[in-house]
């Protein structure tokens, strides 16, 4: 026998009773991997006991030769197809196995997924392969088991095979092979079964030996997330993995979240032959820049045009492992690759019910289940999408000492903030104004000021901003109101309605209101502008004259208005990532007034807002309804 | 000695073929992240040394994630029963690579748990050093070379693997460890075991030791018919029977061997249980 290198990882999972331990104990047997003897100890010792033999005492056997009376977690179990060495990392039947099979899996190249063929998929059939999903192992075998109980029918296979692949598509997994087998007798397990001429599909050894060893991921975009930065002696190295993508001595690198951008100078190594040029995806490097920026631990190294998104808020589904429940508030330690802050729950959006795969509203997450929630951070984070990028979109949360959750990230519905991030015209200098702020506001006999009104779709902003304009207008103000038809048919009309430029359309609306606020007019703004991020960025361009109106109409009022029958194509699929349908509205946090046209008449609404205005802006008294 | 210690400068790539080149770098590519993952999340750190193959495997690593320097001291647990060829080797190693050895004088046998069979309780001296060396220099973590493959009950620990102040292991309630995010936060009174080598295997230290021109203490090959496959104390460690007295025989060797590389250690075969005790306890 010769020791082969690298052996596959693969993990067994399925229902309780379906066979794992059996397809494994008889895997180990036909492909030669037991070690001497054991066979006819484990058949003498069930004939002691009156039994016939059972293939799970091979699994049985190993656990009480190594672990006595303990509790086996993560085990190794080794055996050889012609092809290649396997190693199967997480043993099944485990008392807290959601626990353990996450530690396993997670490192696994591949699975095998065994369902019953008289029993069809059942609970932990799906969430097993939920979960395999979510922790981003894409290749699965299906054994399709007990082909004996069934008479080793191809039709009942069929069906089966049928309902297998229906799941899996559903979470978007493409199993690489079904196959029909009869564990217990080994059949199609190493070899083929007589007992099904029909089948000419692979064994199950065959399909796994067909599968790939998981490669590191070369061809996507880089990502280095720094470890550490080192200054053992005169060089500042920086060390890291590089988990996607590559780079060579003389790239220009862009360091997330802070912008910052140098290039490399050396990739540094101790005791190698010649110096190193390139580094790719999977090896661990030190390197050097040509400008000394600063650079931490969590930064994430990038290509300038493949960077990762900013932004402080996320989608993600996550599974939770503690006991205690997750609530809306909790505030836990999130950790991405070598990066952690500090993030909040701000919504549980949905539980994910792993059977019907059905999404439910929900306001705790229990233990060991699955939901989507949206997290915010203080700081800026660098994330991917888990689809584009896996290391740079998947995490963990840590509550207190211990990790009580794994999540994958969506980046859907939410901007990019590293354009607005981003200080333009870095050499632009303002040129100090003669006059002052004082002497408009004494000429108009009011401040400038930005009324920046925020709500759903039908909420009612638009029809407000023309009454308030026209009441403040009567009264001797300067008022003028930016929407989204004045801005979007010259200022804006580049930009189309995407996550990314609805974040520019604001900010452009953000500093355009400034200047007006500036030129001592009040400038009213009705703009869903649904992310908090984008309406603090409009209120630190416009600094005290900034006043945020909430205008809170329920979505049910405002989709039983939806006056421009937006509502009605948003729910048919027509309009994508609409706000309060399929992208989020965030409520402002501090605003300095509601209104809600569901409770109140629109006149009571314009009432307030001119009475807000009369009482910050204006510097000298004026007559009512003047 | 036979130990070289100035190796000629190697690259995996010309020492084996493809495949295996590969291999042996990706386990050093695992082993160096988690080295800088410990230096970077826990201090104070310290490394325990052996001095037997896989430490020095390991050591080698630190050596390469650090860009020729060792930033945390090493421990090493000495009962004084060593083979004299060990003192010999680490006496020539330390100042040659720089390194902060700090000798760790375990406490007299006399002193052990009596119920513990008489090897066993050789190996509870270094245990009750051990937890002298953390209690004295409060050390957060300390890293081990102990590997997956090569004892039963190691094969279940985690990478980081937290311990209560007197070494126990709670085997029954480990943390979930996966996508490279290790424990990192404990609390007072808590120190963790930190497993580098978790991933290897007897056979590819030393393929590993060969591309990388390693030193390794002269016992490991064959003297008159009989080498050491594992060091221990000398009175509880003996020389299994082998001609291999090179690493690519010692390679042939394991390539056809069913015998367990502890197996020229008395204190496994003792009791059943006597290595799980040992280490629930806190050995390494
Ligand atoms: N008829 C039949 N029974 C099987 C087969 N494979 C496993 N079993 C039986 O199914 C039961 C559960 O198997 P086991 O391997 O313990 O399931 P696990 O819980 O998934 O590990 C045992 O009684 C096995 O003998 C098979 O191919 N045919």
């Amino acid at each position: 026998m010769t020791i082969r290198l690298n052996p596959m990882k693969i993990v067994v999972v399925g229902h309780v009773d379906h066979g794992k331990s059996t397809l494994i104990g008889r895997l180990l047997h036909d492909t030669g991997s037991l070690p001497d003897g054991k066979l006819e100890e484990l058949t003498a010792m069930a004939e002691r006991r009156g039994m016939p033999l059972e293939w799970s005492f091979v699994l049985d056997a190993f656990q009480a030769e190594r672990d006595q009376a303990i509790t086996i977690d993560t085990t190794q179990i080794n055996f050889e197809s012609d092809a290649r060495p396997y190693v199967i990392i997480d043993a099944p039947g485990h008392r807290e196995f959601l626990k353990n099979m996450v530690s396993g899996a997670a490192s696994a190249d591949a699975a095998v997924l065994v369902v019953d063929v008289a029993e069809g998929v059942r609970e932990q059939s799906r969430r097993h392969a939920f979960l395999l999903r979510l922790l981003g192992l894409s290749q699965v075998v299906v054994a399709v088991n007990k082909m004996d109980l069934v008479g080793h029918d191809e039709a009942r296979f069929r069906a089966v095979e049928a309902e297998v692949r229906a799941y899996l598509a559903e979470i978007g997994l493409s199993p690489d092979a079904v196959v029909p087998v009869a564990a217990r007798a080994g059949e199609n397990l190493a070899s083929r079964a007589e007992t099904m001429p029909w089948w000419d599909g692979p064994t199950l050894v065959a399909a796994l030996d067909a599968l790939a060893p998981l490669a590191p991921p070369l061809e996507r975009p880089l990502r280095l997330p720094i470890q550490d930065v080192y200054k053992f002696d005169e060089r500042r190295i920086l060390v890291g993995r590089v988990e996607a993508g590559s780079f060579r001595v003389g790239d220009e690198l862009v360091f997330s979240p802070s912008n910052r951008r140098a290039r490399v100078r050396t990739i540094e190594s101790w005791n190698a032959p010649v110096a190193k040029l390139e580094a790719r995806a999977g090896e661990v490097v030190g390197f050097t820049l040509d400008e000394q920026i600063f650079a931490e631990r969590g930064d994430v190294a990038s290509h300038e045009a493949s960077a990762p998104k900013l932004t402080n808020v996320f989608r993600a589904t996550l599974f939770w492992l503690a006991e205690r429940p997750l609530v809306v508030g909790d505030t836990l330690k999130l950790k991405v690759g070598p990066d952690e802050a500090n993030v909040t729950v701000e919504a549980i959006e949905n539980a994910i019910d792993t059977q019907t795969l059905g999404r439910a509203p929900t306001d705790a997450v229990g233990h060991n289940e699955v939901a989507e929630v949206v997290l915010r951070t203080r700081e800026m984070l660098s994330l991917d999408d888990h689809r584009a990028n896996p290391a740079g979109g998947r995490f963990v949360l840590v509550d207190g000492f211990d990790t009580v959750a794994g999540g994958v990230v969506s980046t859907e519905g939410y901007p990019d903030q590293r354009e607005a991030m981003r200080v333009k015209g870095t050499n632009l200098y303002e040129v100090d104004h003669l006059l002052t702020a004082q002497g408009r506001a004494f000429r108009n006999g009011h401040r400038g000021g930005v009324i920046w009104m925020t709500g759903l779709s039908g909420a009612g902003k638009s029809t407000l901003a023309m009454r308030v304009e026209q009441r403040l207008f009567a009264k001797g103000y300067q008022a003028f109101v930016l929407d989204g038809d004045n801005v979007r048919k010259g200022l804006n009309a580049d930009l189309g309605f995407s996550p990314d430029d609805r974040a520019e359309n604001i900010r452009r609306v953000g500093e355009v209101a400034a200047l007006f606020a500036e030129a001592g007019v009040i400038v009213i703004t009705a703009f869903i502008s649904p992310y908090r991020s984008d309406r603090d960025r409009a209120r630190s361009a416009a600094g005290e004259a900034f006043h945020e109106v909430h205008v809170a109409a329920d979505l049910a009022t405002c989709e039983g208005r939806d006056p421009k029958g937006l509502y009605k194509r948003a729910r048919a699929g027509e309009i994508g990532e609409f706000t309060g349908i399929s992208a989020p509205y965030e409520p402002p946090e501090a605003p300095e007034l509601v209104v809600d046209t569901s409770k109140q008449a629109i006149e009571a609404c314009v009432d307030a807002i001119v009475a807000h205005v009369d009482a910050r802006l204006a510097v000298r008294a004026r007559a009512v309804g003047a | 000695m036979a130990a070289t210690l100035a190796p000629e400068r190697t690259n995996l790539a010309d020492a084996f073929d493809d495949d295996t080149a590969a291999h042996l770098a990706e386990l050093e590519a695992r082993t160096i992240y988690i080295l800088r993952e410990a230096y970077a999340r826990v201090s104070p750190l310290g490394m325990l040394w052996s001095i037997g193959k896989d430490s020095n495997a390991l050591l080698w690593m630190a050596r390469k994630a650090f860009f020729g320097r060792v930033p945390f001291p090493l421990i090493q647990l000495d009962t004084g029963m060593e083979l004299p060829e060990v003192y010999a080797f680490r006496d020539e190693i330390v100042p040659a690579w720089g390194l902060d050895l700090r000798v760790e004088h375990c406490p007299p046998e006399e002193d052990m748990d009596q119920t513990l069979p008489p090897a066993t309780r050789a190996a509870a001296r270094k245990t009750v050093g051990l937890r002298n060396a953390l209690a004295r220099d409060k050390y957060r973590g300390v890293m081990v070379g102990i590997r997956r493959d090569e004892q039963a009950t190691r094969a279940k620990e985690r990478v980081f693997s937290p311990r209560a102040l007197d070494g126990a292991w709670d085997f029954r309630n480990q943390p979930p460890e996966f996508w490279d995010q290790y424990k990192t936060d404990f609390p007072d009174g808590v120190h963790v075991r930190i497993h580098p080598l978790l991933h290897w295997s007897e056979i590819d230290i030393w393929r590993y030791t060969k591309a990388e021109g390693i030193p390794v203490v002269p016992l490991y090959f064959a003297r008159d018919g009989e080498r050491y496959r594992s060091l221990g104390e000398k009175n509880i460690t003996f020389p299994v029977a082998s001609d291999a007295a090179t690493i690519d025989e010692i390679i042939a060797e394991l390539m056809v061997t069913k015998v367990s590389e502890r197996a020229g250690r008395t204190m496994d075969k003792e009791t059943e249980d006597s290595f799980e005790r040992l280490r629930s306890s806190g050995y390494m």
